[in-house]
């Protein structure tokens, strides 16, 4: 098991290294991010001398050595755009995309499972039809579309919720969190609703499919033979013999859902990572996108670092091998 | 460290305040909040020079003249000027005033004012790159010493920031910084003599202001708002909902194709005026050989009649019609009405006149046309890609063979500008001189060859006798000699179709009008707190 860890930890720095390489790389193709720092009448000689202060003229490999050598000491340079260090952008808007993948993350998991439990095992009935058709929409439409007509019912028609950004927080010092206040809660439904809604889908897909295929399974035959009660049979068999494929999926989908949520939080101009890195990248702001990028390698890393210890913890195979064998 | 342990506390101790005393007074205050697409990109006012960061600084700091949305000049902490001779200029100073911070105003902040905006890593040293010396008379008197004549000095002074001596010592941030691996205070803190004071700023997120009390002319403010939320909302849906849903009060631009929508509801109304800025297509005038054209050995760009065929193919009219949806102003001189050295009678654009430009070509030799690649950016100005993409088909109607290239604005300006030696052979640029005077325009985009001159002239026009003209505009003194100058060389630079004027783009801003009772539009397209009245 502790080998197993510091594996995976080595693979991890690999993994962050190749990622920060490749981005470093693609950065060429982003564009000069001088014209966007200067004005229009900036002289040739400011231009070049601000290249000069940037290092924009050492070549890739240095200018990559440097990144990684001030990463290694959390030094992520000054953003671009907005003239402060990254690290501080960064911990202003990580709390706020963390809440909103968060929430998304509960609502898509406590919505999506019962939903395909039911209509796993009421394959025929009407709710179960509905479901399935309705689900189809949230797969079907884009994200940015669904947001803008959550806004467009909610916010401008009905007037219920905020149209946009981030209310009532409260500054915890290192946190800044919605959780605390209804307002907070308000600003929070919407973009959570729509980040959610593609998750709930396919979770709830997912789990109807994992159903289907286990309860046609021997072993929940021979179960129901030995009179167990249909709850048992659902529940306590069924249901805990799907979840492997579903952590999996849950897993990485919490990756992909840091990435949606850059679609997300541009329309609802949502404070946190993904309108930072789509501005960043409006602007060519190099530190930030970097950065951002090595950031969401980590968070992968990490992901799939828990994903497989949950393995170990639902699935007893997995532990009878490893514990026998001594790798 | 100092100072991001001193952000965290202030923000703080703004969230502590917010949280209680605000609910109950929220009623009675009269908050104005406004959105637009982005956030400005620092508080130091000598560190950029970008029209929207220009606007907040103006809310903040003081000028020694400031510009009223009508681009004329009024006093702000100089209250008179005279010219003690050519090249000095004597500034009575405006006593009594004070900083946000209680310090007073004095010659003392002026003098040091230019020193620290002067240094090269500041983007606003342009505007007082003819200043060879301000210098202390008394404490209520500086004299600025130019390094020659210099005729719009006083149109350069509302780019010129006032910032307190002893505050920028106290935090020891006298050089401007930018990207060099620190940063500095006065670009997350501000302390002006201007009307407003920075309360909060969390970036991307609310830029919070509250009226200064101890502004100098607090009583002759027109403004009755008493804090101004600005949030940018990147997304132009979300942005029109806001204001539809009436979070917020104002907000710009309105996408063209929402400005009907918006006009028709109720408590909407949209403000729309002329921005200063003149859209333009260029031509590559000094390479032997057209980039798409290799090994032909030839450059139809450099013959006038091939530039002059371009011209009058291009339908102005069909683009403000139907790319622009009216919102738009066809233009035939290279600088908007309102900026020093407009010439109404050179305004009128080429002649529509496809005919024309055949003939043109022909005489030109190049009957059957040539291929050319159209640089275009497609995130700076409204609908610039649609532009490009409409005046394709218009010159294949000439017989010339167009492919298109649009990108990020970043990219764009890299290829046709300096950096990569004006790698382009027809571009689209858009131009507002930030001097608002128009030797602006000519040193930048219509000489060529020296130093401080055709930095953005991406196709490298060329006239000597612009370039002579240029020389005398820069010095000239007597404002009437001065326009004949200035008018003669855009003359010259039209008969050359140094390059082709489409537009000045429409400005076009949305205000809830049952919160909103005045707003004055300038044509900076960016508010000014000063002129917001809610109801």
């Amino acid at each position: 098991m502790f080998a197993f860890v510091i594996q995976r930890l080595f693979q991890a720095v690999l993994v962050m290294l190749v990622v920060a390489f490749v981005s470093f790389s693609l950065f060429q193709f982003v564009g000069d991010p001088i014209n966007n720092m200067v004005g229009q009448d900036a002289t040739q000689e400011q231009r070049e001398a601000l290249r000069e202060r940037l290092g924009l003229n050492d070549p890739i490999p240095i200018q990559f050595v440097n990144f990684v050598g001030n990463a290694a000491q959390f030094q992520f340079g000054l953003s671009y755009r907005l003239g402060i260090p990254v690290e501080d952008i960064i911990a202003q808007r990580l709390p706020a995309t963390i809440e909103l993948v968060l929430v998304s993350a509960i609502i898509a998991l406590v919505v999506g499972v019962p939903m395909g439990v039911y209509t796993g095992l009421n394959r025929n009935s009407p709710i179960s039809k509905v479901f399935l058709t309705v689900s189809l929409i949230g797969i079907s439409l884009p994200t940015f579309l669904i947001g803008i007509l959550l806004i467009l019912i909610f916010g401008v028609w009905l007037a219920w919720l905020p149209t946009f950004g981030r209310g009532g927080t409260i500054d915890l010092g290192w946190w800044e969190t919605s959780f605390l206040t209804l307002q907070g809660w308000r600003s929070l439904v919407l973009p959570a609703i729509t980040l959610a809604l593609f998750q709930l889908t396919l979770i709830m897909r997912l789990v109807r499919a994992e159903m289907l295929e286990v309860l046609r399974t021997d072993y929940i035959k021979f179960a129901r033979a030995r009179g167990l009660s249909n709850r048992a049979i659902n529940f306590g068999h069924a249901l805990k013999n799907t979840l492997v494929p579903v952590i999996t999926i849950i897993g990485l989908q919490i990756g992909s859902l840091l990435a949606f949520s850059i679609i997300t939080e541009t329309v609802f101009a949502w404070p946190g990572m993904g309108l930072l890195i789509i501005q960043a990248i409006q602007f060519a702001d190099i530190p930030v996108m970097s950065s951002y990028l090595v950031l969401i390698a980590l968070f992968f890393v990490v992901i799939n670092l828990i994903v497989d210890l949950l393995y170990y913890v639902v699935d007893p195979r997995l532990r009878v091998e490893r514990g026998g064998g001594g790798h | 460290m100092r100072y991001r342990l001193g952000l965290v506390a202030a923000v703080a101790a703004v969230a502590a305040l917010t949280l209680s005393p605000t609910q109950d007074a929220q009623a009675q205050e009269k908050v104005f909040r406004y959105a637009t697409t982005g956030d400005v990109l620092g508080l130091d006012p000598h560190s950029n020079n970008e029209g929207p960061t220009n606007t907040m600084k103006g809310n903040i700091y003081g000028l020694l003249i400031h510009r009223k949305p009508d681009l004329s000049l009024e006093p702000d902490l100089a209250v008179s000027w005279e010219n003690v001779d050519d090249v000095t200029w004597r500034f009575a100073l405006r006593e009594g005033v004070t900083f946000h911070n209680g310090n007073p105003f004095t010659a003392d902040d002026v003098v040091y004012s230019f020193e620290r905006q002067s240094q090269e890593t500041s983007d606003m040293s342009f505007a007082i790159a003819t200043i060879e010396e301000v210098r202390k008379v008394d404490d209520y008197t500086v004299e600025i010493v130019t390094n020659g004549p210099d005729p719009i000095l006083l149109l350069n002074m509302p780019n010129f920031y006032i910032m307190d001596k002893e505050w920028v010592e106290e935090n020891n941030s006298f050089e401007v910084v930018r990207g060099a691996g620190q940063t500095n205070f006065p670009n997350v803190n501000a302390n002006g003599t201007g009307p407003y004071r920075v309360v909060e700023w969390v970036q991307d997120n609310r830029l919070v202001l509250e009226p200064f009390e101890g502004y100098w002319n607090a009583d002759g403010m027109m403004s009755n708002i008493d804090r101004a939320v600005l949030t940018p909302i990147p997304n132009d849906a979300t942005r029109v909902a806001a204001l539809l849903s009436g979070e917020i009060d104002m907000m710009y631009p309105v996408p063209l194709q929402d400005i009907p929508r918006l006009q028709n509801e109720a408590d909407v109304d949209v403000l729309e005026g002329p921005e200063l800025r003149t859209i333009f297509l260029g031509f590559d005038q000094w390479r032997d050989e057209l980039l798409d054209m290799p090994g032909t050995g030839q450059n139809p760009f450099k013959d006038q009649r091939v530039r002059a065929a371009f011209a009058h193919a291009i339908d102005l009219q069909a683009i403000q019609r139907v790319v622009m949806r009216g919102a738009s102003t066809p233009t035939g001189l290279m600088v908007a009405p309102g900026i020093n050295g407009f010439v109404e009678d050179l305004n009128t654009p080429y002649e529509y006149n496809p005919d024309r430009s055949r003939e043109l070509l022909e005489e030109a030799g190049f009957a059957d046309g040539f291929p050319v690649t159209l640089d275009c950016p497609n995130d700076r100005y409204v609908n610039d890609e649609a532009i490009c993409n409409a005046v394709i088909p218009m010159l294949e109607r000439i017989g010339i063979n167009v492919s298109l290239n649009a990108q990020t604005k970043s990219l764009h300006f890299n290829k046709i500008g300096r950096a990569e030696e004006n790698n382009t052979s027809f571009f689209m640029l858009g131009w507002t001189p930030g001097s608002y005077d128009s030797l602006n325009p000519l040193m930048q985009l219509m000489t060529t060859g020296a130093p401080g001159h055709g930095d953005w002239n991406s196709g490298r026009y060329n006239n000597q006798q612009v370039m002579d003209l240029a020389e005398r505009i820069k010095t000239e003194m007597d404002p009437e000699a001065r326009q004949a100058l200035i008018t003669e060389a855009f003359q010259i630079h039209q008969d050359d179709v140094g390059h082709v004027p489409l537009h000045q783009q429409a400005l076009a801003w949305g205000v809830r009008t049952d919160t909103v009772a005045e707003i004055i539009q300038r044509p900076f397209n960016d508010v000014d707190l000063r002129y917001v009245v809610m109801q």
